[in-house]
């Protein structure tokens, strides 16, 4: 059964995200490592661009946005809304309020 | 070195792919690992993988096992399985649990529970990142006592009924299963749920002294079937520490990565700082190097040229034609080794009945089965006869190594019952 | 129960469905290796 339960379908790309800070981001070759010491969950990242997006999140005003700047194009948009959507069932990422700082 | 440059040139134009595809060429750091702190241990169970019983005199020191931990932490494992032997009863256990969580490395920690009384209890469960998986091997004081000892049933239900009381849910309560415990899988759900753990069942290996006890008790061919079945029924309520991905030729793949992670997302390392390529293959052919060695752990798992080996994709040798070696990926690599078994052929208990062949023809050859390069054991445990490869028992039973230390005549010298235990006696 | 993805042997959709997926959930405890 393929993963586009009501979760994914409904992430919102125009809402502003960042990687929560319990998250321990790793790269690897083919992608990245997401573990959460909170919830004890570990992701997988499957490519360079969806880890890009992911450590991007936090600089941009929405998904959408980061995911523009990394070069996803309109056709691959609804893979990378379904996997951010997959990270915010997680809780990998969080929705950012008005006043959550950015470095 | 991991070197994956398709993988990294393909960005996001081509298919993710299979992650088990990914991780076959192995990680730039293991994703968790089993580290055990000691060799020590109160308890001599009969199947213990690591033929544990007696300390090592040259076993890390707190100040070298605090470098490892900050390697870890350099490399971002996210968390590491601290076993042995017994890992409470070296002195430094909780200074060194409260190093490696305080250094962002998850901990869990694998007991009998001989220390974890009301106060150990209670200082766990104000702790966030440290898990505990307490080991119990029967539902019932018969069974579990008789592979594990005398008081061992009664000291784990003891620390079950302290972590409950302390309020600490969701603790482990990991079970190896047996010829003789398979009956009791139900039993063992409802003392996980009874105590508010979560259960989790793991494969039995003939890994150190359990080489010694396979043939007796290792699970018969329909039992096999009985637990996929019970862990498909189960799902992911019950954990196997993805132990079983040799039964996903049964039918659909269990939770889990479903390939052997050594040396590619896991290792070992052992009490004296040896890193071997899983905790079930603690013998010099999968010893990938030693965390003293001058590149220290992060060297051994870049560079090892064992570890190297291990992360080539795998051909799938004589099981290529099978159908089923892509659910099963031909089983455990440790399990075929102490068995006598090729590395490129089945498992021994392949549930094609593979395995069973592969050994009658090997127990033909007056060849024995490797036997682990370690052996703790405590010299009062009786010596039992090596199982050959394929599973005869020989006629003439080998001899233990004499005691290297003066250590090894009290092996828990020093070490008390009680929580403030002094350094041991050397 | 979550919508979790899993690795390994799955019918032919499913095995393609999962390939696609950009991210992929596998709990900690599911690696071989670790007592």
């Amino acid at each position: 059964m393929s993963a586009t339960a009501a979760g994914p379908a409904s992430f919102d790309l125009d809402r502003a995200w960042q990687v929560d800070p319990r998250v321990s981001m790793r790269p690897e070759p083919f992608g990245a490592l997401l573990y959460h010491f909170g919830t004890r969950r570990l992701s997988f990242l499957k490519n360079q661009t969806v880890l890009a997006v992911v450590r991007s999140l936090a600089d941009h005003p929405s998904a959408r946005s980061a995911c523009e700047a990394c070069g996803v194009t309109e056709a691959e948009l609804p893979a990378y809304a379904r996997a951010l959507g997959a990270l915010a069932d997680s809780r990998m990422i969080t929705e950012r309020s008005a006043h959550d700082s950015r470095t | 070195m991991t070197l994956a440059p398709d993988l990294a040139a393909s960005g996001g134009a081509t298919s993710p792919g299979k992650l088990t595809d990914l991780f076959q060429l192995g990680l730039d750091a293991p994703i968790c690992l089993t580290w055990e702190l000691t060799y020590a241990c109160n308890l001599s169970c009969v199947h213990c993988l690591s033929s544990s019983g007696r300390r090592d005199p040259r076993e890390l020191s707190t100040a070298e096992c605090k470098a490892v931990i900050d390697t870890l932490e350099r490399m971002q494992v996210f968390y590491v399985n601290i076993g042995g032997g017994e890992p409470t009863v070296r002195p430094d256990f909780w200074e060194l649990v409260d190093y490696a969580t305080a250094h962002h490395v998850g901990v869990k920690f694998s007991t009998n529970g001989v220390k974890l009384d009301a106060a150990a209890a209670a200082r766990l469960a104000a702790s966030d990142y440290v898990d505990v998986q307490i080991s119990l091997d029967g539902a019932t004081r018969e069974v579990n006592d008789a592979v594990r000892g005398p008081g061992s049933f009664d000291t784990a239900m003891r620390a079950m009924g302290n972590l409950r009381d302390a309020g600490f849910t969701g603790f482990k309560l990991s079970v190896v299963m047996t010829r003789q415990n398979i009956p009791q899988i139900d039993a063992f759900k409802a003392l996980a749920d009874e105590f508010g753990a979560q259960l989790r069942l793991t494969r039995l290996r003939p890994s150190g002294r359990g080489a010694d006890v396979w043939d007796e008790l290792h699970p018969l061919p329909a039992q096999q079937k009985e637990l996929y079945d019970w862990l498909v029924a189960h799902g992911e309520q019950v954990l196997t520490g993805d132990s079983f991905f040799h039964l996903s030729a049964f039918g659909g793949a269990l939770p889990g990565l479903n390939l052997c992670g050594a040396g590619r997302v896991v290792c070992l390392i052992d009490p004296v700082g040896d890193v071997y390529a899983c905790p079930f293959a603690i013998h010099e052919n999968f010893l990938a190097g030693n965390v003293r060695d001058a590149g220290g752990f992060e060297g051994v798992w870049k560079t090892s040229s064992l570890f190297a080996d291990l992360r080539k994709p795998d051909t799938g040798g004589a099981c290529k034609s099978c159908g089923f070696y892509d659910s099963c990926r031909g089983g455990c690599m440790a399990a075929k080794f102490f068995t006598g078994l090729p590395l490129d052929g089945p498992d021994p208990e392949c549930v094609q009945g593979y395995g069973e062949t592969a050994l009658a023809a090997v127990s033909s050859s007056p060849v024995a089965a490797p036997r682990p390069s370690v052996d703790h054991s405590h010299r009062t445990a009786p010596s039992r006869p090596r199982a050959r490869a394929g599973g005869a028992v020989p006629v003439t039973i080998a001899p233990r190594r004499p005691p290297s230390h003066d250590c090894d005549e009290s092996p828990l010298a020093g070490f008390s019952a009680g929580p403030d235990s002094s350094s041991g006696c050397c | 129960m979550p919508e979790v993805s899993s690795t390994g042997h799955e019918t032919e959709t499913e095995a393609l469905a999962s390939d696609e997926l950009l991210v992929e959930e596998v709990s900690i405890d599911g690696m071989c290796g670790v007592y």
